[in-house]
């Protein structure tokens, strides 16, 4: 693998070698045992929209493998502010780091940044095209808490319109056996166009009709600022606020994922009970990025 | 006695059956604009036992390419090609969509990289045939687009 820009550039078998690979890393992840395999490498991190977990946990897989990091994060400190093209940032970057990771506002930015590196690029992020990292730890966390990837039935709850994370998921799950169901309003609704690119078992559904039925329920933050008009938010804003009472006739082995950040997507009090797996969720994502670092850059 | 409505050439291109009303966007995708030196003729909306009306295209004295002629299947799928040598018919064929075009279509999505000012981006475009329809896919945002006429940049 050179490059990582898209899941669908991926097949069964490439996400399950990196799966494997991040269960190898998962010790080193936790600081258990050491590991200098990246000694001498840099990453860079190009970040042109903001990101906590992302940005912080490439930073993190990179030092637990001995590497280190270059960062950009404030555009307004950056030649960017001054009117830099991306493919003249990205050709001056690659020549100072052996990776680079990207998030950016533009759909295909990634791709576009590939085309113009002369070392692997990342993508981290691009508009409301793909997050194919996030994909591959939410496989990861799927596949660890259930015990496989085949045979899941899957709930994926709220933004399904604007959500990357859900846009690059949906398609990897059509990769496996397994039953997806699609739960948002109207409003938020996967496009038809995706719809059509699925081949899977994909139906539309409400949660009180299911829950009971599936082994994971994925809730994505309904984005305020996605939406032209607040009244068009208020409107279902909260609409999908997982609760107590939301699981409380769900399988004991059904777990509750959630890309992060939350806002009042799930309730606080669900945190306590065995089915929250959204912190963990965000920490498999450094054995994940260790496994897509080391693939790219040794 | 059949009327000709536009007349023979002697040597160079002819494109026929091209969709009534589209001869414009094929010397646009054919890069054939007001500086064109060549002797064009264009003919639109002629009567068409097939088609019912049809245009026509013909370029004095340049044989164009057969991938520069397949973009025309972009707009226009069903047009047929004449290659003149001496007012004969040297080689005729029908256009076949190509695999992929760069530069000739635009993206329709605002938020798509390669509608970015200043970034030296071509847009690039797979083709594919979906009930019988012309559709395209963007490289970079993988947006699918039908009715390609719109998009011709």
């Amino acid at each position: 693998m050179r490059h990582l820009i898209s899941i669908n550039d991926l097949d069964r078998e490439d996400i399950r070698y990196i799966l494997k690979k991040a269960e190898e890393f998962e010790d080193v992840a936790r600081g258990e045992k050491r590991l200098k395999i990246l000694e001498g490498k840099i990453l860079g991190n190009l970040f042109f929209e903001p990101s906590t977990r992302t940005r912080m946990s490439f930073e993190v897989a990179m030092k637990r493998l001995g590497g280190e990091v270059i960062n950009m994060t404030a555009q307004e400190a950056s030649s960017v502010a001054k009117g830099e093209t991306l493919a003249d940032t990205i050709r001056v970057v690659s020549g100072y780091c052996d990776a680079i990771v990207i998030r950016h506002p533009l759909e295909g930015a990634a791709r576009f940044a590939a085309e113009n590196s002369s070392v692997p690029v990342i993508n981290a992020g691009d508009g409301a095209g793909q997050h194919p990292t996030q994909t591959l730890l939410d496989l990861y966390t799927i596949q660890k808490e259930c015990g496989r990837l085949d045979g899941i039935s899957i709930a994926l709850v709220g933004d399904l319109k604007y959500s990357r994370t859900i846009h690059s998921l949906i398609k990897a799950l059509t990769l496996f056996d397994t039953k997806i169901y699609l739960v948002s309003p109207e409003a938020l609704a996967l496009p038809d166009e995706m719809l059509e690119e699925i081949d899977g078992n994909v139906q539309r559904a409400q949660l009180d009709e299911v829950i009971g039925n599936v082994d994971v329920v994925y809730v994505t933050r309904i984005q305020k600022e996605r939406f032209p008009d607040e009244e068009e938010y208020r409107k279902v804003a909260g609409s999908y606020r997982i609760t107590l009472n939301t699981i409380r006739n769900a399988r004991e082995e059904m777990i509750i994922m959630h890309p992060l950040p939350r806002v009042d997507e799930v309730d606080p009090e669900v945190d306590s009970t065995r089915h929250a797996k959204y912190f963990q969720q965000a920490f498999y994502g450094v054995p994940v990025r260790m496994a897509i670092l080391s693939e790219v850059m040794l | 006695m059949k009327e000709l409505v536009i007349s023979k050439i002697k040597n160079g291109t002819v494109i026929d059956h091209i969709n009534s009303g589209k001869a414009l966007l094929v010397l646009k995708i054919l890069g054939i604009d007001m500086e064109t030196s060549l002797t064009v003729s264009m003919a639109m909306n002629v009567p068409s036992s097939k088609m019912g009306k049809k245009d026509i295209v013909k370029v004095e004295g340049m044989f164009i390419s057969d991938d520069e002629l397949n973009k025309i299947a972009l707009i226009s799928p069903n047009a047929t090609i004449n290659l003149i040598k001496d007012y004969e018919i040297e080689r005729k064929f029908k256009v076949t969509p190509p695999e992929v075009v760069e530069g000739v279509l635009k993206c329709p999505n605002p938020m798509c990289i390669s509608n970015a000012e200043r970034e030296p981006v071509k847009s690039i475009f797979y083709i594919s045939m979906e009930d019988k329809e012309v559709t395209a896919r963007c490289h970079y945002c993988r947006r699918k687009i039908k009715d390609l006429a719109k998009y011709i940049s």
